[in-house]
C-alpha cells in the first residue's frame, strides 16, 4: 500500500508542477515584461489567464505536505529539519506572492499595482528555485533518515540543487509561455500570441540545455538517481524528450493547442522520471518508501481521502476549468474611467 | 569588540523552543482572524444572494456581489497564511511530526480535501456573477459554506487530538505502530471543540461584518443597503452567540472531567477542595496563594457539576507534579484569557438580546445610537474573545503538545537559526495585515464612488436593467 501512496504523492507533485508551476511561470514573464508601458499588454494577458484558477492550483502543495507528513512522517521530519532554509524562504515567498497577486487585482493606482506586481513577480521566481533546490537536495542524498538533520547549508547549496533550482525556473517559464500562447489567442490578441510563442520556443531550448547539463551533474553528484534515469525511468525520460521536441515543433508551426498538451506531458514525465529514478527510495540511499511508511490504518485513511478527492474535488476542478475555458468566469476588473482615479489607500 | 561578537554568536544560537513557540502562536493568532471570514462570510453572502434573487432585491444583490469580492481578498490571505502553517509544522515541530504525524496528520488529509473544494467553488462563485444563471450561480456558493464547516471541523479535530490523543497503539519504544483513523478524527474532545470553533466562526464573522455597517450608519449612511448588510450579519451573530454559550459551558465541563490541570488553571485553583469560588481576575503567586480578584463563593464548584452543587470537588494545581502542569505564569495567562473570553462573550450575548428584543417587540433593529456604537465595537470584541478562548485551550495544555505523551520542549526543532525566520514572519505578517485592511478600505471607497452596479459588472447578464435609483450612498457619488 505504501507504493500506492508514493504514486499518489508523485501525482500530486506532477499536478503541482503542471498546474501550479504554470502560475509561477506567469510571474516570471510578468517580471521580465519590462516597464509599465511596454509590459502592460503581456501583463494583462497573464492576469486574465491565471485569475480564477490560481487559488485552486495552490492547494496541490498543501496536499503534498499533508500526504508526506501523514504517510511518511519520518521523511517529512528529516526533510524539514535539513532543508529548513529553502523551505522557510519558499513559505515566505508564497505569502508574498499570493497576497501581492490578490491585492494587485483590486487596487487600481499604478504605483500600488507596481509594488504588488513586483512582489508577485519576484516571489514567483524565488519559490520555484527553492522548490527545485529542495528536490535537488533530496535527489543527491543530502537528507538523512530517522528524523535527523543533515547539513543545513550543503543540503541545498550543492551542484544538483543549483541545477534543479534553475531547471525549475526554466520549466515553469516554458510551460507558462506555452499556456499563455493559447490564452492570448483565446483573448484574441494576435501580437501577444506571437510574443509568447517566441518566448516559449526560447524557453524550450533553454530547458533542454539545462537538462543536458543536469545529466552531467547528476552523474557526478547523485549517482543513484542518474542510474535510475538510465534504467527504471528510461521510458519516462524518452517520453520527456519526445513530447518536448513535439511541443517545440508544434509551437514553431503555430499549433498552440497540441503544443499545450505535449508541453504538459513533457513536464509531467520530466517530474515523474525524477520520482521513478529515485525508486525504491523516498530519500535516496537512506530511507526507502516502505520503511518510511506510516502504519496501515493511516495509509488507508489517506487513500480514502484521495478517493473522496477524486469523487468530490475532481468534478469541481473540471467544472472550474470548463467554465473558465468557456469564458463564463470573466474578469471583473475595474475598467471605468472614474475608477481609474488614484486610490487614496493611505489617506 | 570580541565581546560584542560573542554576544552576536550567542544570539544567533538562540534556544529554538521559545522562538518556535512564539512564531507558531503569532502565525496562528493571525490566521485565526481570517478563518471566521472564510467560514461564515460565504453563508452571509448566500443569504443576501438568496434574498436578491427571490425578492428581486437590488440592494441585497449589490451587497452579495461586493461581499464576495472582499471575500476573495480575505480568502487569498487566509490561504497563504494557512499554507505557511503547513510549512511550520515541519520547520518548527519536526520531532512532533516525525513521531505523531501518522496519527495527528490524518484529519489534515480530509481538511485538504475540503479546502480544495472551498477554493474551487469560491473561484467559480466570485467570477461567475456575470455569465452564470442566477440560481445556478447561487448553488455554486453552497459548497463553499459546507466545505468551510467540514474543513474547520477537520482542523479542530487535529487540535482536539492533541488535547485528547486516541486511536493509536505504541510499541515499547514509544513509536506509533498502529493507527485507527476514525478514533483519531473523532477523538473525545473533537465534537465539542469543533462545534465551539465553527460557532465562533459565525459569531466573529457576523459581528465583524456587522460592525463595519454599524460604523457606516454612525456616519450617517442610513440607506437600505447599509441596513440590510447590518441585519444579515448581526442576525447571524446574534443567533450563534447564545448557542455558543451553551456549547462553551459543555466544553468547560468536558475539560473539568478530562483535563483537570487545565481546568485548575482556568479557575485558578491552587489546592484540591470543594466549594471553590469563581475568582474574577486576580493573580496566582509563586507560593500558591491567590491575591486580588473578586471571588464568587462556590460558583466554580457549582458550574463544574450542578448536580452536586457547591460540594463538587475541583482538583487543584498541587495535585499534579510541577513539570506536568502549566507554570504559574501560564496559569495567570490562562485565567486572564478565560475571564476575557467569558466576560466579552457575555457582553456580546447581552447585545444580541437587545437586538432580539427589539425585533420581537418593535419589528426593527434598535434605533438607539448606543446600540450602534456597541455594535460598531462588537467585531473587534468578538475577535478578542475568540483569541482569548484559543489562548485558554493552547496555554492551558502546557507543557504538553500531545497531552500526557509528548512535551512541547521535546517536539521543537533543534535549528538554532529559527529566530531569523520568526522575525521575518512577524515583519511580513504585520505588513500583510496592514495592507489587507488598507486594500479592503480602498475597495470599499471605490465601491462607494461608483454607486451601484457599473456596466461591466452587473450580475446575471446584460439583460438585467440598470439600477434606477441606487441606494448605495448616492450622496457619496456626488462627493
Amino acid at each position: 500500500m505504501s507504493t500506492t501512496i508514493a504514486v499518489v504523492l508523485m501525482l500530486a507533485v506532477v499536478a503541482y508542477a503542471v498546474f501550479g508551476g504554470a502560475d509561477f511561470g506567469a510571474g516570471f514573464w510578468d517580471l521580465i515584461a519590462g516597464g509599465p508601458e511596454r509590459g502592460s499588454r503581456p501583463r494583462l494577458v497573464i492576469e486574465r489567464a491565471i485569475g480564477p484558477v490560481w487559488e485552486a492550483n495552490h492547494v496541490w502543495l498543501i496536499f503534498i505536505f499533508v500526504v508526506l507528513w501523514t504517510a511518511f512522517p519520518e521523511a517529512y521530519a528529516s526533510i524539514t529539519l535539513t532543508l529548513w532554509v529553502p523551505l522557510a524562504i519558499a513559505a515566505l515567498g508564497i505569502v508574498l506572492r499570493g497576497a501581492s497577486f490578490a491585492f494587485r487585482k483590486v487596487v487600481v493606482s499604478l504605483r500600488y499595482r507596481r509594488v504588488f506586481g513586483g512582489g508577485f513577480a519576484c516571489s514567483s521566481v524565488l519559490v520555484p528555485y527553492c522548490m527545485g533546490a529542495i528536490v535537488g537536495g533530496i535527489a543527491s542524498g543530502e537528507v538523512p533518515a530517522g528524523g535527523e538533520a543533515g547539513d543545513p547549508v550543503d543540503s541545498w547549496i550543492n551542484p544538483t540543487s543549483v541545477v534543479s533550482g534553475v531547471l525549475a525556473i526554466a520549466v515553469i517559464a516554458y510551460l507558462s509561455a506555452v499556456y499563455l500562447v493559447w490564452d492570448a489567442r483565446h483573448q484574441g490578441d494576435a501580437d501577444m500570441v506571437e510574443y509568447f510563442r517566441r518566448r516559449a520556443a526560447v524557453a524550450a531550448v533553454v530547458v533542454g540545455a539545462i537538462s543536458v547539463v543536469g545529466l552531467f551533474v547528476l552523474h557526478a553528484d547523485a549517482s543513484h538517481v542518474f542510474d535510475g534515469l538510465k534504467s527504471r525511468a528510461l521510458a519516462l525520460v524518452v517520453a520527456t524528450v519526445l513530447c518536448g521536441a513535439g511541443a517545440l515543433l508544434l509551437l514553431v508551426r503555430g499549433a498552440p493547442r497540441g503544443a499545450r498538451l505535449l508541453a504538459m506531458l513533457a513536464v509531467a514525465s520530466l517530474v515523474a522520471s525524477w520520482g521513478a529514478a529515485q525508486w525504491p527510495y523516498l530519500l535516496p540511499e537512506s530511507l526507502t518508501v516502505s520503511d518510511a511508511a506510516a502504519p496501515s490504518g493511516t495509509l488507508q485513511a489517506v487513500l480514502v481521502a484521495v478517493v473522496l478527492a477524486v469523487v468530490i474535488v475532481l468534478p469541481g476542478f473540471m467544472l472550474l476549468y470548463v467554465l473558465h475555458q468557456r469564458d463564463l468566469l470573466p474578469e471583473e476588473g475595474v475598467e471605468e474611467a472614474d475608477d481609474r482615479a488614484p486610490d487614496r489607500l493611505s489617506s | 569588540m570580541s565581546a560584542t561578537l560573542n554576544e552576536l554568536v550567542a544570539i544567533a544560537d538562540a534556544d529554538p523552543v521559545p522562538w518556535a513557540r512564539g512564531q507558531m502562536a503569532f502565525t496562528l493568532a493571525f490566521h485565526i482572524i481570517l478563518v471566521p471570514l472564510g467560514v461564515s462570510w460565504a453563508a452571509m453572502t448566500l443569504i443576501a444572494n438568496y434574498r436578491a434573487i427571490r425578492h428581486d432585491d437590488r440592494d441585497a444583490l449589490l451587497l452579495a456581489q461586493r461581499w464576495s469580492k472582499y471575500m476573495a481578498v480575505t480568502f487569498a490571505v487566509g490561504a497563504v497564511t494557512g499554507t505557511v502553517l503547513s510549512f511550520e509544522f515541519g520547520l518548527l515541530w519536526p520531532k512532533f511530526m516525525g513521531q505523531w504525524g501518522e496519527a495527528f496528520g490524518v484529519p489534515f488529509a480530509f481538511e485538504g480535501l475540503f479546502f480544495f473544494t472551498e477554493a474551487i467553488f469560491l473561484a467559480i462563485y466570485i467570477f461567475g456573477w456575470r455569465r452564470l444563471k442566477p440560481w445556478a450561480h447561487f448553488w455554486t456558493g453552497v459548497p463553499i459554506v459546507l466545505a468551510g464547516i467540514f474543513g474547520s471541523a477537520s482542523v479542530v479535530a487535529a487540535n482536539a487530538w492533541m488535547n485528547s490523543p486516541s486511536g493509536f497503539t505504541l510499541n515499547s519504544n514509544g513509536d506509533v505502530v498502529d493507527v485507527d483513523p476514525v478514533d483519531v478524527i473523532f477523538n473525545d474532545a473533537m465534537p465539542l471543540q469543533a462545534t465551539h470553533m465553527i460557532l465562533a466562526a459565525y459569531v466573529v464573522g457576523g459581528f465583524l461584518v456587522a460592525s463595519v455597517y454599524a460604523m457606516g450608519m454612525l456616519r450617517g449612511r442610513h440607506d437600505r443597503y447599509h441596513r440590510i448588510g447590518f441585519t444579515i450579519a448581526f442576525s447571524v451573530a446574534a443567533i450563534a452567540t447564545p448557542i455558543q454559550m451553551g456549547v462553551g459551558d459543555a466544553l468547560a465541563r468536558w475539560v473539568y472531567d478530562n483535563q483537570p490541570a487545565k481546568f485548575a488553571a482556568i479557575e485558578m485553583v491552587p489546592e484540591t477542595k470543594s466549594d471553590v469560588p469563581e475568582t474574577l481576575l486576580g493573580h496566582l503567586n509563586e507560593d500558591g496563594t491567590v491575591s486580588g480578584g473578586i471571588p464568587i463563593p462556590g460558583l466554580a464548584s457549582w458550574l463544574s457539576d450542578p448536580s452536586s452543587g457547591t460540594s463538587t470537588t475541583v482538583q487543584g494545581l498541587d495535585s499534579f507534579p510541577a513539570d506536568e502542569r502549566p507554570t504559574t505564569r501560564q496559569v495567570n495567562v490562562v485565567h486572564l484569557a478565560w475571564d476575557v473570553m467569558v466576560g466579552l462573550g457575555t457582553l456580546l450575548f447581552l447585545l444580541s438580546v437587545w437586538y432580539a428584543v427589539s425585533w420581537i417587540f418593535r419589528r426593527r433593529m434598535p434605533a438607539s445610537k448606543w446600540f450602534l456604537r456597541a455594535a460598531a465595537c462588537s467585531g473587534v470584541l468578538a475577535v478578542i474573545t475568540m483569541e482569548a478562548g484559543w489562548v485558554v485551550t493552547e496555554v492551558g495544555r502546557q507543557p504538553w503538545i500531545v497531552y500526557h505523551h509528548m512535551k512541547v520542549e521535546d517536539a521543537a526543532t533543534a535549528n538554532t537559526g529559527i529566530w531569523i525566520m520568526t522575525i521575518a514572519v512577524v515583519v511580513i505578517y504585520l505588513a500583510l495585515g496592514v495592507t489587507t485592511i488598507l486594500v479592503l478600505r480602498g475597495m470599499s471607497r471605490r465601491f462607494r464612488r461608483s454607486g451601484g452596479f457599473t456596466d461591466h459588472d452587473t450580475p446575471y447578464g446584460p439583460s438585467a436593467p440598470p439600477p434606477e435609483d441606487s441606494a448605495a450612498e448616492p450622496e457619496e457619488v456626488v462627493r
